[in-house]
């Protein structure tokens, strides 16, 4: 199994044009990972809608107990469970048309990439969405990370 | 990732400078700003909190700085790079990341001696106990390792002795022991050694010499794989929540990222040994010629080595890229290009003899330092080396006849020539 394969940057550049974004397992504690993400999402343009049981609110934004339970429309569902947990996520993504399943650093299921690559979504695995932001889009190199960025083009 | 792997000197002239985005310059701006205006006051919040990527104080960022850390990282094949003043502001910045009081480091005995005084008084300092091991002796790393060893050091090509590092043996050792292995790169440069590769956890860099490679600029740099675990029970310092920073746990959050963020936002933050970013710019310029010019270094360093094992009058020549050195097996394996251009060769006339024949050449430089355009001369028992003991020095592979060479980028007839006068003049007064 071969995770480069969900790594794709094509993919990975497309979705993040993607504005509406729901994230499984977003968390209310402001030191979380999850949290970071759902921040800078939400301070970079992005509609962030939570899925979280146990908040009403995070980051100022509805939380919902499951993906199918979102009234609107959801461009890319950005997961932070269990790897477990990451084939049922699939089939709800699948079935509220979803564009995109977006699995987060460590969280890596191949059976639950594949329930969603079969339904025509795409797949990012093993990525971070803030990550990937910020090194296209954004300003990682202003904290000398490796963005592995080679052009000669000037950014707009 | 990318949609192209570009090679080596490509990302040497491109890597972390793309077209600056508001004019259009295509050579690396100077950003010579202690600080950036914030968007606005939540901007400045998430910064601060590192929840955004933003400029802030160039204590802690800088855009000409960051160019040159991404140039590094990205040509080490590291997840980034954290840039100091100099290189052993590096090495303190990043040992004090990762150690806390009580932790044991085991360290090769051959290298720099400005890092050997480094290690015993500033680690002595912060109660870090340290032992220092022969590195070409496997067991010896295994044999000095404790419950409480934290870190294995080592240099690619040690300073000045010329030992090569089995850095794969060693980092296996460290990997069984659950420590990073950590390695100073300077003189190979990832243009002819990338330690990542072969299993080690952190590179630092003077970068004051080859990357530089001018002579112009002090500086040091971090590289990180990104692949330690952090996180395995043995390193709470980077692992637990951050009392120096409202409770944030570094590899819990940041996840690869961590070890490089606390770095530069807790460390570089308290210690304040930033590089400048007019400094940066030499050394990033620098690195744009760095395949052209190690290609050169480490030819003429050959030439200047034959010729001198060629010469009665000089005694053992420590250049691992000849073909009589024990080393030559570990050159092809880490250093097929060649092993850099720093080497020592005795003089059998001893402390007197060394100090007559620097006295005679005309075309090296005497001075203390490495890896310039220019070829350098040094006598270490009476300078840089000059705070070890005899039992130290002789560990670190330096004897009191001992001459260091740093074979720099002219014409190799014409750094033979000068030779040949510093040893004509050992014989006019004998
Ligand atoms: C191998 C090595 N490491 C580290 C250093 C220290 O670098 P700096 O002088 O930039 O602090 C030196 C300096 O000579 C060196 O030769």
């Amino acid at each position: 199994m071969n995770i480069e394969r969900y790594q794709d940057p094509k993919v990975i550049r497309q979705t993040l044009t993607r504005r509406r974004v729901a994230i499984v397992g977003l968390s209310g504690n402001e030191l979380r990972a999850s949290n970071f993400v759902g921040r800078y999402l939400l301070r970079n343009g992005y509609d962030v809608t939570p899925v979280n049981p146990r908040e009403e609110f995070i980051l100022g934004r509805k939380s919902y107990a499951s993906l199918t339970d979102i009234p609107d429309p959801i461009d890319t569902v950005d997961v932070f469970r269990q790897p477990s947990a990451v084939p049922a996520i699939a089939s709800e993504a699948v079935a509220i048309g979803a564009g995109c399943l977006w699995l987060q650093y460590g969280v890596i299921s191949f059976e639950g990439a594949e329930i969603a690559e079969k339904a025509g979504l795409n797949v990012v695995m093993d990525c971070c969405m803030k990550v990937e932001h910020a090194r296209y889009l954004g300003r990682m190199h202003w904290l000398g990370f490796n963005t592995g960025r080679i052009s000669a083009v000037r950014d707009s | 990732m990318a949609d192209r792997e570009f090679g080596f000197a490509t990302r040497t002239v491109h890597a972390g400078c793309r077209p600056d985005p508001t004019t259009g310059a295509r050579a690396l701006p100077i950003y010579q700003s202690t600080s950036f205006v914030f968007e606005d006051a939540e901007a400045a919040a998430s910064y601060f909190n590192l929840q955004e990527y933003g400029n802030t104080y160039s204590r802690i960022v800088n855009p000409t700085v960051a160019a040159f850390e991404e140039r590094v990282a990205n040509l080490d094949g590291g997840v980034g790079a954290v840039a100091f003043a100099s290189g052993l502001a590096a090495q303190s910045a990043a040992f004090f990341t990762l150690l806390q009081p009580g932790d044991h480091v085991v360290s090769s005995s051959a290298l720099y001696g400005g890092t050997i005084t480094q290690l015993k008084h500033f680690l002595g300092k912060l109660s870090v106990g340290l032992d220092f091991v022969d590195p070409d002796d496997p067991d010896a790393w295994k044999a000095a390792l404790t419950p409480d060893t934290k870190l294995l050091f080592a240099e690619t090509i040690g300073n000045p002795g010329g030992n090569i590092l089995d850095i794969e043996k060693v980092a296996a050792i460290a990997r069984q022991h659950d420590t990073p292995l950590m390695i100073d790169n300077t003189f190979a440069t990832p243009y002819l050694c990338k330690p990542l590769d072969w299993g080690a956890d952190i590179v630092v860099y003077s970068a004051t010499k080859f990357l530089g490679g001018h002579g112009t600029s002090l500086g040091g740099v971090v590289v990180d794989s990104g692949d330690f675990n952090w996180s395995n029970g043995r390193f709470p310092v980077v692992a637990d929540p951050s009392p120096a920073y409202h409770g944030l746990s570094f590899h819990d959050t940041f996840g690869f990222y961590g070890y490089l963020t606390k770095l530069r936002a807790e460390t570089l933050r308290d210690l304040g040994a930033a590089l400048s970013p007019f400094n940066a710019f030499l050394l990033a310029q620098g690195i744009e010629t760095l395949p052209l010019r190690m290609r050169q270094h480490v030819a003429n360093a050959r030439a200047v080595a034959a010729f001198l094992e060629s010469d009665d009058r000089v005694g053992r020549v420590s250049y691992p890229g000849l073909a009589s050195s024990p080393y030559r097996e570990l050159v092809r394996k880490y250093l097929p290009e060649g092993p850099s251009s720093v080497f020592c060769f005795d003089l059998p006339g001893g402390r007197e003899h060394g100090v007559r024949f620097i006295e005679a050449l005309t075309l090296f430089s005497h001075l203390a330092n490495v890896g310039d355009a220019k070829s350098l001369v040094i006598h270490p028992a009476s300078t840089t080396h000059r705070q070890l003991g005899d039992a130290e020095l002789s560990a670190a592979g330096i004897g009191p006849g001992t001459i260091r060479l740093s074979i720099g980028l002219e014409d190799a007839d014409d750094l033979i020539w000068d030779i040949e006068r510093g040893l004509a003049a050992l014989e006019d007064t004998n």
